[in-house]
């Protein structure tokens, strides 16, 4: 398995008249890496997607691709293949000669190209199915398809604007794991747009959180979901709880906030705001619904917390309870599903306990809306 | 009752449903079929004074169709050199015609089709408005453009290009030009009709896939077209060869154009059979040839009426 290509952005701006759809994006993407970009849609990750395929130029900065500035290459020049949202499968070519078309371009002879397409159809598991139209596939083949058109052009980068957000739940969860897989095997780096925090998780090597067209967080899975550097970034990715107050007291990395409503409270600050947070900012403290769990009630301390039962609901897999919590927010608590019975404890006050290590505090800053 | 007839009637209430059906028959039958088929009649009939019509004389014949192909029986040449040159000249015209509009009218078709914005509602209203000028005054005014101390004459002489007016008239020039004009739009809107809905993710992927633009064109483009391409150059092309005032004003002295053959046989001889033989033979060649060329470029007759 080859290095792989990495591609680095440096300083990228992109407006539109005055709309800034990329601020001082500065990433670098190592080659062969999974990398992919998360946020909500009208965030910029697609702008950016566009920058680094060619299709548009940055206002400012450079999109470097293995150590070469791209400015002034088109797409058609790029090392760059594009999987675009609806595929663009071209309808009126066989499924062959849809993923050769680049070899056609090169002026590969036909047989040249119906080898290489078989070779590509036995790759993602369509072997024989060369001669279809793909209008003929079903939306989990014309995908795969559109991978092996792609591939097929041999790119260093490959490039995904959300590819599978067409597609049905169970086909979606199952195209991940062959995303992965495809993606190990060829060696080369793939940038994946999308915003669904799940298959960024589960797919990427790094992921980059955007927000109104600003990097918040490049980290990854396990760091962006762990150590949160904005507030918007903990909001986003999965789901979180959150707690607004002050900060009252600095221990060493650690914080005590003062809560709007549920007193005062002890927490890790996160990695990226250890040492700038400081006494009497406001601030937001996050925890994760399974990182709560019912204690005695009543029980007293800076990571117990006091509320009022909302409803609940039995999920399957897991038990959840949704308290009142801080500025129209519920506070969510999942218990896994172990078989033990379950109260039912709706209108009554109960107490919840955490870990210090898995209450994370970041400046108070937007939140991503549900 | 059919099954579809059944289903028209379920949709639309009987009332409707027979007000529509009556109408497109009206239409078909009334002022398409009947008119044609009395043509295709006369056209097989001598040319009789009134009194002598449905007399003795007043037979069945292919007279016309002979005339057409060997002139007048004891003429001087074996065929009807003339005629058939006309007939000749004004298909091969025909064609250039159409080729000449599809090579101007795809790109402003494909700019139509695949930009954004309100420019292009302008754009598509200055395409339009020269056509609520009528037919006769367009071709005047192309003869004006086109005459010795025209727009066209004036810059070539006075730029230098020439050293004296270009007779536009006499090549041709004019005649081309004012048909190519009279059908721009026809060629225009069953492209941009079908372009528009193609979507640009083609387009783009195509290119990044590696394709220089004439290949997109070639490739992902003109085959996504091909029904607005056939559907605009049939119409185009039938147009051309039948159109009478551009050829009688803007042709040349020396170049006829069959339809005014076919004119004169109307009117100035008074010979209805005659005339009607030509514009059958006009008629079924022109059909037969956008047939023959459907075939070859394998579009399908349901493609045209997308």
């Amino acid at each position: 398995m080859s290095a792989g290509v990495g591609v680095d952005l440096e300083n990228l701006w992109i407006r539109f008249g005055d709309f800034v759809a990329v601020r001082d994006a500065n990433v670098n993407i190592k080659g062969g890496d999974f990398f992919s970009f998360l946020g909500p849609s009208g965030c910029g990750k697609t702008t950016i997607l566009r920058a680094v395929s060619g299709f548009l130029d940055p206002s400012e900065g450079n999109v470097l691709i293995g150590g070469n500035n791209m400015q002034g290459i088109g797409p058609n020049k790029r090392p760059t293949a594009l999987i675009f949202q609806n595929l663009a499968l071209f309808p009126l070519m066989k499924v062959w000669e849809n993923i050769t078309f680049s070899m056609e371009i090169q002026g590969a002879s036909a047989r040249e190209r119906r080898k290489r397409a078989d070779e590509l159809l036995d790759m993602i598991a369509l072997p024989g199915q060369g001669d279809k139209l793909p209008s003929e596939l079903s939306g989990g083949q014309k995908q795969r398809v559109a991978i092996a058109r792609a591939l097929c052009a041999e790119p260093d980068v490959l490039l995904l604007d959300e590819p599978l957000s067409a597609l049905d739940l169970k086909l979606r969860q199952h195209m991940r794991t062959e995303l992965r897989e495809i993606q190990q095997r060829v060696g080369i780096t793939f940038i994946y747009i999308t915003h669904d925090q799940g298959e960024a998780l589960t797919m990427s090597d790094d992921i980059a959180v955007m927000r109104a067209g600003v990097i918040d967080q490049i980290g990854d899975g396990k760091t962006i979901y762990n150590d949160p550097s904005t507030a918007f970034a903990a909001s986003f990715v999965g789901e979180n709880n959150v707690f607004r107050g002050k900060v009252s007291k600095i221990i060493g990395n650690e914080a005590l906030i003062s809560t709007n409503r549920s007193g005062e409270l002890h927490a890790r600050i996160s990695t990226a705001n250890q040492g700038k947070l400081q006494v009497g900012d406001d601030a937001m403290m996050f925890i994760r619904p399974e990182a709560l769990s019912l204690a005695p009630t009543g029980t007293q301390g800076d990571h117990y917390v006091t509320a009022q039962v909302n409803h609940e609901e039995f999920e399957g897999n897991t038990y959840n309870i949704f308290t009142e919590g801080d500025g129209g927010k519920e506070i969510k608590i999942s218990i896994p599903n172990l078989g033990q019975s379950f109260d039912d404890h709706t209108g009554q006050p109960i107490t919840l306990e955490y870990d210090v290590s898995n209450a994370v505090v970041v400046p108070a800053g937007e939140l991503a809306s549900e | 009752m059919p099954g579809f007839l059944k289903e028209f009637f379920n949709r639309n209430g009987t009332l409707m449903g027979s007000i529509m059906l009556g109408l497109v028959l009206f239409w078909v039958i009334g002022l398409i079929i009947l008119p044609q088929l009395s043509m295709l009649d006369f056209s097989f009939r001598p040319n009789l004074p009134p009194p002598e019509i449905g007399g003795p004389k007043d037979v069945y014949t292919l007279e016309n169709y002979k005339y057409l192909i060997y002139g007048p029986e004891g003429g001087s040449q074996d065929y009807n050199a003339v005629d058939l040159a006309v007939f000749y000249r004004t298909l091969v015209a025909a064609v250039l015609v159409t080729l000449f509009n599809l090579a101007f009218c795809y790109p402003i078709a494909y700019y139509l089709g695949q930009t954004k914005g309100n420019h292009i509602r302008i754009f598509a209203l200055m395409l339009i408005i020269p056509y609520w000028i009528n037919e006769i005054l367009r071709a005047f005014a192309l003869r004006i453009i086109f005459g010795e101390t025209g727009v066209f004459n004036t810059l070539l002489v006075g730029s230098g290009i020439f050293d004296t007016p270009f007779d536009f008239i006499r090549n041709d020039v004019a005649l081309y030009a004012g048909l190519g004009y009279a059908y721009i739009l026809l060629m225009i809107f069953p492209i941009y009709n079908v372009i528009e809905s193609l979507d640009h993710n083609q387009i783009e992927a195509a290119r990044d896939l590696g394709a220089p633009w004439w290949r997109i064109h070639w490739r992902v483009v003109i085959p996504y077209a091909k029904p607005g391409i056939s559907s605009g150059c049939t119409m185009v092309f039938m147009l051309s060869a039948g159109a009478l005032a551009a050829p009688q004003i803007l042709g040349g002295p020396s170049s006829l154009w069959f339809t005014q053959l076919i004119y004169q046989q109307f009117n100035d001889n008074s010979d209805w059979p005659q005339g009607a033989a030509y514009a059958i033979v006009l008629l079924v060649t022109c059909i037969l040839l956008v047939l023959a060329v459907m075939r070859l470029f394998k579009v399908n007759m349901g493609d045209i009426g997308k």
